[in-house]
C-alpha cells in the first residue's frame, strides 16, 4: 500500500486513539473574571502582594501592550483571539505556605502521578533529607497553573547557596535580583506577546547561581495547563553569575480541552564572565484532535544574553505538542568568545502548525553560535524554520554554523525554511546547510526485513534524524524525548 | 522448504515474473545466474515483501506458510533474511542498536527471549571477529558513509547475527574484491547446515567458488529455463547466456 493511504489510515486511527495525557483535575479554583484591564492587573498584582515598583512595571507593560498589534508573519493561521474572553487569574485554594509535600493537595499529587513527575519517588524524596547523594539528582519547581504549589530539593541548592522558587516568592524573597534583570533581556515592549506576559504574568521559576557555582543538579519544572480558559502566563528568570554552571529541564502536557487555550511565556536567561546556561524543553501540550480542534496556542519568548567574555547559552527543545508553536529561543551575544547553541526538534501531525527556530546576535568578538533544526512534518501540518542570524559591526571573527533538515511524512503536509542572515562585518564566517527529504520507502523496507514493524521502524528512523539534537539532551530527558517522538507519529505511516 | 508455484508479478503494469517454479529444500543451497532484467532481483524482493510489485498469479511457502499473505516482518521472524544488492542508509541509527532492536523483534515474534545489551554485544562481536570485520562497524550508524564493500560485509554480519533458516543473497558479490567475497562466502557457509537454506543470486561463477550450490538455476525473462548442478554455472561462464539460454529469450524483458 502506498504511504499516502497508509497515511490518511493512520490520521484515522490517531483520531481514535486521542490524546494520551487528556484529563483534567477537579480541585476548587479561586478565579478572577474574564477580561483583561488595569483592574485585573492590580488584582494579580495585590494577590501576589507585590511591591509597587513591580505594579508599576505590570501596568506600564499594560499600556505598551495596548497599542500594539497582534504580529502575523508567521506561517500560522489560527481566528482570532479574544483577551477579553480569558481569564487573567487561576489559583488552585490552598492552605498557606506548603512548605512539604505532606500538606499539598492529594488531588494535585494524583495528577503529577497520572503526568508520571517522579515528585513521589522515594529517592528524590530521600534526596530531600540526605545531604549527599551519589545518584544523579533533579529538583523540581511545580507548576499547577499559576501558583506554584510544591518546591523539592530547596534545602539541598540553598546549601550552594543556589536559589530556585517559583518567581512570585523570589519577588518577596529576593527583590533586589528580580528588580534588576526582570525585563532586562525581554523589555516589555518587546514583542505583542511579551508585552502581555509582562503585564498578566502569575508565577514562573526564578533561579540565581551564585559565582563560581556549579549547580549540583538539574533543575526541572513541569508546566501544566490547567483550568479552562485560564490563559497561562508564565514568566521564567535565570540568572548565572561569573564561572557558573547550570541545567534547567522544562517540561509540560495539557489536559484535553475543546477551547484553544493561550499560552504566552517569557524566559530570560542571563549568563556573565565564563557562565553556562542550558535551557532543555520537551513541549507536549495538547495539539487538537485531528480535524485541528482543540489545541494550545503556545507564543512564546526565550531569550537568553551572554553578558560576559566566554559565557554561554544553550537551548535545546523538542517540540511535539501545541496546536500552534510561535517560538524563537534566542541569544544574544555580547562577551567577547560568547557562545550561543540552538538545538531543536519540531514534529507536527494532523492539524499542527509550528514556525519555530532562533535568532542568533552576534555583538562581541569571536561569538560563535550553531543552530541544529530538525523539523517533522506528518498529516496535514505545516513546519517552518525561521531563523535570523545576525553579526554587528565591531563582532570579528564571527562564526555562525547552521543546519536545517526536514523530514516528510505523507504529501499533505509542508516543510519551510526562512533562514535570515544579516552580516555587518567581513570577518565572519557563515555557514548554512538545509536538506529536506522523506521518510524513505527503501528505509522502512530495510528496517522492516530486519524484523522491526512499521511503527518501531518510523520510530527509529525519525529518533536516527534527531540524534543530533537528541543527544544534547540530559539524559533522563533524552530517553522520555524518545518515546514521545515515537508516541507523537504513531499510525502517522501505516 | 521454499516452494514457488508458478509466480508472476508485475511492476508498473509490466510483467517482470512470469511463472517461477522453484523448490529450494531445507539444507540446500541453489544459485539463480540470470542475464540483467531477467527478474532475478524482482523475485529476491517479492519473497521478502516489498511494496509496489503486484502478484499476479502463483504462489510462494516457506515450510508451508503461505510468504505472500504475511507482512515482512513475519517474514523476517520466519526466519527469511535479504541480504540487499543495495544497502540503505539510515543515518543516525547506531549499527548495533538496530541489529539488537532488529534481533528481539524477531525473538519477541516468535516468543523467544529478548537479548539485553550486554548479551546482544557479546553475541555481536563474536560474529564480527568471526567475520574478521573490526569492531567499529558495530558502533557506526547504518552504512552510512560505509565503502561499497563494507556495506556488503555489515549485510553479512547482520546475517551471522540473526541467524536466518532461509537466506537470499541479492547479488552480494557484486563490486566485492576477492578478500571481501571470501568473507561473504564465509558468512553463508558458517550457516550452512541440515537446517539452513540458501538463494544465492549472482552474475558470476567466482563467488559459487567458494559457496559450492546444490542446484544452480538459469532465469530468463522472468522464467527458470534450465537447472543443473554446480557445472552448468561452468558451462555458463565458458559459453555465456547464449549458449545455455533458449534463442530469443536472453533478451532483457
Amino acid at each position: 500500500m502506498p504511504v499516502v493511504a497508509e497515511t490518511l489510515d493512520a490520521v484515522q486511527a490517531a483520531t481514535e486513539s486521542g490524546y494520551k495525557w487528556g484529563f483534567s483535575t477537579d480541585i476548587e479554583m479561586e478565579m478572577a473574571p474574564k477580561g483583561l484591564n488595569t483592574d485585573i492587573i492590580r488584582l494579580i498584582s495585590a494577590r501576589k502582594n507585590e511591591p509597587e515598583w513591580l505594579l508599576e512595571w505590570r501596568l506600564k507593560a499594560y499600556a505598551v501592550w495596548l497599542k500594539m498589534e497582534e504580529p502575523d508573519w508567521a506561517m500560522v493561521n489560527h481566528p482570532p483571539i479574544d483577551y477579553q474572553d480569558l481569564h487573567y487569574y487561576a489559583a488552585p485554594k490552598k492552605k498557606p505556605g506548603p512548605r512539604s509535600l505532606d500538606e499539598v493537595d492529594p488531588e494535585l499529587l494524583r495528577t503529577y502521578e497520572k503526568l508520571g513527575i517522579p515528585l513521589r519517588e522515594r529517592a528524590i524524596l530521600a534526596g530531600v533529607e540526605g545531604a549527599e547523594d551519589e545518584r544523579p539528582q533533579v529538583a523540581m519547581d511545580a507548576v499547577f497553573d499559576s501558583v506554584s504549589v510544591a518546591t523539592t530539593f530547596k534545602a539541598t541548592l540553598a546549601k550552594s547557596g543556589v536559589i530556585f522558587c517559583p518567581i512570585s516568592e523570589a519577588v518577596q524573597e529576593h527583590p533586589e535580583l528580580v528588580r534588576k534583570y526582570l525585563g532586562s533581556v525581554v523589555p516589555v515592549g518587546d514583542n505583542y506577546f511579551a508585552a502581555l506576559n509582562s503585564a498578566v504574568f502569575t508565577d514562573g521559576s526564578f533561579v540565581y547561581i551564585p559565582k563560581g557555582v556549579r549547580c549540583p543538579m538539574e533543575l526541572s519544572t513541569y508546566f501544566r495547563i490547567n483550568a479552562r480558559n485560564t490563559g497561562q502566563f508564565e514568566r521564567t528568570l535565570i540568572i548565572a553569575e561569573e564561572a557558573s554552571h547550570v541545567s534547567y529541564l522544562e517540561g509540560c502536557t495539557a489536559p484535553q480541552r475543546d477551547e484553544n487555550q493561550l499560552h504566552a511565556a517569557v524566559v530570560e536567561l542571563v549568563a556573565f564572565d565564563d557562565a553556562v546556561i542550558k535551557y532543555s524543553t520537551v513541549q507536549n501540550w495538547y495539539p487538537g484532535d485531528a480535524e485541528g480542534k482543540g489545541g494550545v496556542y503556545n507564543f512564546v519568548t526565550k531569550r537568553g544574553a551572554c553578558r560576559g567574555a566566554r559565557s554561554k547559552i544553550s537551548w535545546t527543545q523538542v517540540e511535539t505538542g501545541s496546536a500552534i508553536t510561535w517560538k524563537y529561543p534566542s541569544c544574544i551575544l555580547q562577551g567577547d568568545d560568547s557562545v550561543g547553541e540552538f538545538y531543536s526538534v519540531a514534529v507536527t501531525t494532523n492539524h499542527q502548525q509550528a514556525d519555530t527556530g532562533t535568532k542568533m546576535i552576534h555583538i562581541g568578538k569571536r561569538t560563535t553560535s550553531t543552530i541544529v533544526s530538525k523539523g517533522i512534518s506528518a498529516g496535514k501540518s505545516n513546519n517552518t524554520y525561521r531563523g535570523l542570524v545576525r553579526i554587528a559591526p565591531r563582532a570579528d571573527g564571527a562564526r555562525n554554523f547552521t543546519q536545517c533538515d526536514s523530514l516528510l511524512i505523507g504529501d499533505q503536509c509542508g516543510a519551510h525554511t526562512v533562514p535570515y542572515i544579516e552580516s555587518r562585518n567581513p570577518t565572519a564566517r557563515l555557514e548554512h546547510e538545509a536538506t529536506t527529504s522523506k521518510i524513505d520507502d527503501d528505509q522502512l523496507f530495510y528496517c522492516r526485513q530486519r524484523g522491526l514493524n512499521q511503527e518501531d521502524a518510523v520510530g527509529m528512523i525519525v529518533n536516527g534524524f534527531c540524534k543530533d539534537v537528541l543527544k544534547e539532551l540530559p539524559m533522563e530527558f533524552a530517553v522520555e524525548a524518545q518515546k514521545l517522538l515515537a508516541v507523537s507519529l504513531e499510525g502517522s505511516v501505516g | 522448504m521454499l516452494e514457488i508455484k508458478g509466480l508472476a508479478a508485475v511492476i508498473d503494469n509490466k510483467t517482470i515474473l512470469n511463472g517461477i517454479d522453484l523448490v529450494v529444500p531445507t539444507g540446500e543451497i541453489h544459485a539463480i545466474m540470470g542475464p540483467n532484467g531477467s527478474g532475478k532481483s524482482t523475485l529476491a524482493y517479492v519473497l521478502a515483501g516489498r511494496e509496489g510489485y503486484e502478484v499476479t498469479a502463483g504462489s510462494a511457502t516457506y515450510d508451508g506458510h503461505d510468504l505472500l499473505g504475511i507482512e515482512p516482518e513475519e517474514r523476517a521472524a520466519l526466519g527469511l533474511f535479504l541480504a540487499f544488492q543495495y544497502p540503505v542508509e539510515l543515518p543516525g541509527v547506531n549499527n548495533a542498536n538496530f541489529l539488537r532492536t532488529a534481533l528481539n523483534a524477531q525473538r519477541r515474534a516468535r516468543g523467544e527471549a529478548e537479548l539485553n545489551a550486554v548479551q546482544f554485544l557479546k553475541l555481536a562481536r563474536a560474529q564480527a571477529k568471526a567475520l574478521s570485520m573490526p569492531d567499529d562497524m558495530l558502533k557506526r550508524n547504518v552504512n552510512v558513509g560505509f565503502s561499497g564493500g563494507e556495506k556488503k560485509r555489515n549485510e553479512v554480519l547482520q546475517m551471522a547475527v540473526l541467524r536466518p533458516k532461509l537466506a537470499i543473497l541479492d547479488e552480494t558479490d557484486s563490486g566485492l574484491d576477492i578478500d571481501a567475497l571470501k568473507i561473504v562466502a564465509d558468512g553463508v557457509n558458517a550457516l550452512r547446515g541440515p537446517d539452513f537454506s540458501a538463494v544465492v543470486i549472482t552474475h558470476y561463477q567466482r563467488l559459487l567458488d567458494h559457496i559450492v550450490p546444490d542446484r544452480v538455476h538459469i532465469l530468463s525473462n522472468g522464467r527458470i529455463v534450465k537447472s543443473g548442478g554446480p557445472e552448468l554455472a561452468h558451462a555458463l561462464e565458458a559459453g555465456g547466456y547464449a549458449a545455455i539460454v533458449p534463442e530469443g529469450a536472453s533478451e532483457a524483458a
